[in-house]
């Protein structure tokens, strides 16, 4: 359970710039949860994701995960539990490390990294079998340098690196915009056998409103830093496409777009 | 003979330090600038033990350890005070002058007619009275081949692993529940320990600490680094460490070919600064045309 409570986040306090993202802003997200979030730009989406994740700080309010505060503790003791896939395929990899060594090094996570051997020869199979099932031929390319990977590869990497561990929450963050249609396609049906596989509580933003209404149990869209449609399960299965294409073309005319 | 000798023991001792900027600039790419406090540290600290009595073999651990926490200082000072990579370097170059004579006592502290690791007992009887020019070089042949496969050895460690994933990509270090600023710290801390250690091993073959003998190592390292890796990139039985090694070894041979070609000795920081401006404009032209792809952020 990811409890958002009471969040008040402003840019730029005092100054003549100053925007007021979020005003008591509350959500509740259940275990095995699969939610997908759409908003135009600047409606909080990657805002929210960066107070989950604690990248960015925020002025008040809680956010509880089972219960407990984490508002105070740093980015990556929350990482810990959390897998998270960005829009820009370069940041969920080592580019100058060969894919071995990036599964090796996500493997570990959770784990202490001290002076024992990077690689683990025993696990070597286990990542070959993992890396065939995206069907993409990376199997055969355990040493070669992750940077030399197309965008797609290295998203599927990514997708792959960040669930490899038990975590309790996948957070992605437009993770298929900067992919060509068809390997945003791929990435994307991957990223739904990963969830319900391990049955992790997952947040997806994406401006893609096709698979926000296809994949996932929950939709949410944001406007201006507050919820203005949630709908789940029955309710999010009825929802067709045309629904919420109204919804985003009203706000977005009241935006003056 | 007697010049190819001393580029290649000047050279290997340079390529130790090269080995730790190598850490810094190209792993970390962070630009630090402590090398140049920390090097003469190595000095000072060697040249005041050997004269108190120390065991010549001891100093260099000592100084290596002496290295490590001037390397943590600027971590902190860059990590924890939020102080620009660049800054911190200079914060502490500054501070370590005052450092260096403090523990030297003076600005210059020849050991002469001490024991070194070069000479003394043990080692002038294993050598025979025929190899005696030879053991020098020999003997910081075997010191850097032990530093090389110890940081190799390191590098393929899991603590090794976050290390080069930081300079590469610190969000992933993140995303795997680890303090980055820590694997920050923790690698400056291995960089300034080598370097010290280079200092230290400086210090016993030309058997003086100079206070101003730290002025220009950055850069002698940077060169070093950045020859090594560009110029033997595309030689696939060379790793990474080997290449600065032998960077190390190519400019300390072009400055002594440039000294031996008459130019006055005096010239020599001025000759060292020249030669890098050089390699850096050749190394960038290569980079342009080479069409790597260029790290955003």
């Amino acid at each position: 359970m990811l409890e958002l409570i009471n969040i008040n986040k402003n840019y730029n306090p005092g100054s003549v710039n100053e925007l007021c993202l979020f005003q008591n802003f509350n959500l509740k997200i259940a275990d095995g949860e699969f939610v997908a979030v759409v908003g135009s730009n600047g409606s909080g989406k990657t805002s929210m994701l960066n107070i989950i994740c604690g990248s960015i700080d925020i002025d008040s309010g809680k956010i509880a995960v089972n219960g407990e505060d984490m508002s105070g503790k740093r980015d990556f003791f929350r990482h810990r539990k959390i897998g998270r896939v960005y829009q820009d395929p370069s940041k969920g990899t080592c580019p100058s490390m060969n894919i071995l060594e990036n599964m090796s090094i996500a493997d570990n996570k959770g784990k202490k990294y001290g002076l024992g051997r990077g690689v683990n020869k025993a696990r070597t199979e286990y990542y070959r079998e993992l890396l065939s099932r995206l069907n993409l031929g990376l199997e055969d390319k355990l040493y070669t340098q992750v940077g030399s990977l197309s965008g797609g590869q290295r998203q599927a990497l990514a997708l792959l690196m960040s669930t490899m561990t038990p975590i309790e929450f996948l957070i992605l963050d437009e993770h298929t915009a900067a992919l060509d249609p068809k390997t945003a396609e791929i990435i994307m049906e991957l990223t739904d056998k990963i969830v319900r596989e391990k049955r992790v509580t997952t947040i997806m933003v994406t401006h893609n409103l096709r698979y926000a209404v296809e994949y996932g149990n929950r939709i949410l869209m944001m406007h201006e830093g507050n919820v203005i449609l949630d709908k789940a399960g029955e309710e999010k299965k009825q929802l067709q496409i045309e629904e919420i294409m109204g919804v985003f073309n009203k706000i977005s005319v009241e935006c003056g777009n | 003979m007697t010049l190819l000798l001393s580029v290649l023991e000047q050279g290997m001792i340079y390529a130790i330090m090269a080995l730790g900027v190598y850490i810094t600039y190209k792993i970390l790419d962070f630009p630090d600038l402590t090398v140049d406090g920390s090097f003469p540290m190595g000095a000072a600290i060697t040249c005041m033990l050997i004269a108190s009595g120390v065991n010549p073999l001891l100093t260099l651990f000592i100084t290596f350890a002496a290295g490590a926490l001037v390397g943590i200082c600027t971590g902190l000072i860059h990590v924890k005070l939020k102080v620009r990579d660049l800054l911190s370097g200079i914060i502490m170059m500054t501070a370590l002058y005052t450092v260096n004579l403090r523990i030297a006592g003076k600005a210059n502290l020849p050991i002469y007619n001490m024991n070194t690791i070069f000479d003394n007992g043990f080692i002038n009887a294993i050598f025979p009275e025929g190899m005696s020019v030879y053991k020098t070089v020999i003997i910081i042949l075997v010191i850097l081949m032990i530093t090389k496969y110890l940081l190799d050895g390191y590098m393929s460690t899991k603590s090794g692993f976050l290390l080069r994933a930081v300079g590469d990509n610190d969000i992933i270090v993140t995303s795997l529940g680890v303090d980055k600023g820590l694997v920050k710290i923790v690698g400056l801390a291995i960089a300034n320990g080598l370097v010290s250690l280079s200092g230290c091993i400086f210090a016993q073959q030309q058997r003086y600490f100079d206070i101003s003998m730290g002025t220009g190592t950055v850069v002698i390292g940077l060169a070093s680094v950045i020859i090594g890796t560009s110029l033997f990139k595309k030689v696939t039985f060379l790793n990474i460490t080997s290449s600065v090694v032998l960077g190390s070894l190519l400019y300390k041979g072009c400055v002594a070919l440039a000294i031996r070609m008459g130019l006055p000795p005096m010239d020599l920081k001025l000759i060292t600064a020249v030669l890098f401006l050089i390699i850096l404009v050749v190394g960038m032209d290569r980079k342009r045309r080479g069409g790597r792809y260029v790290r955003t952020n």
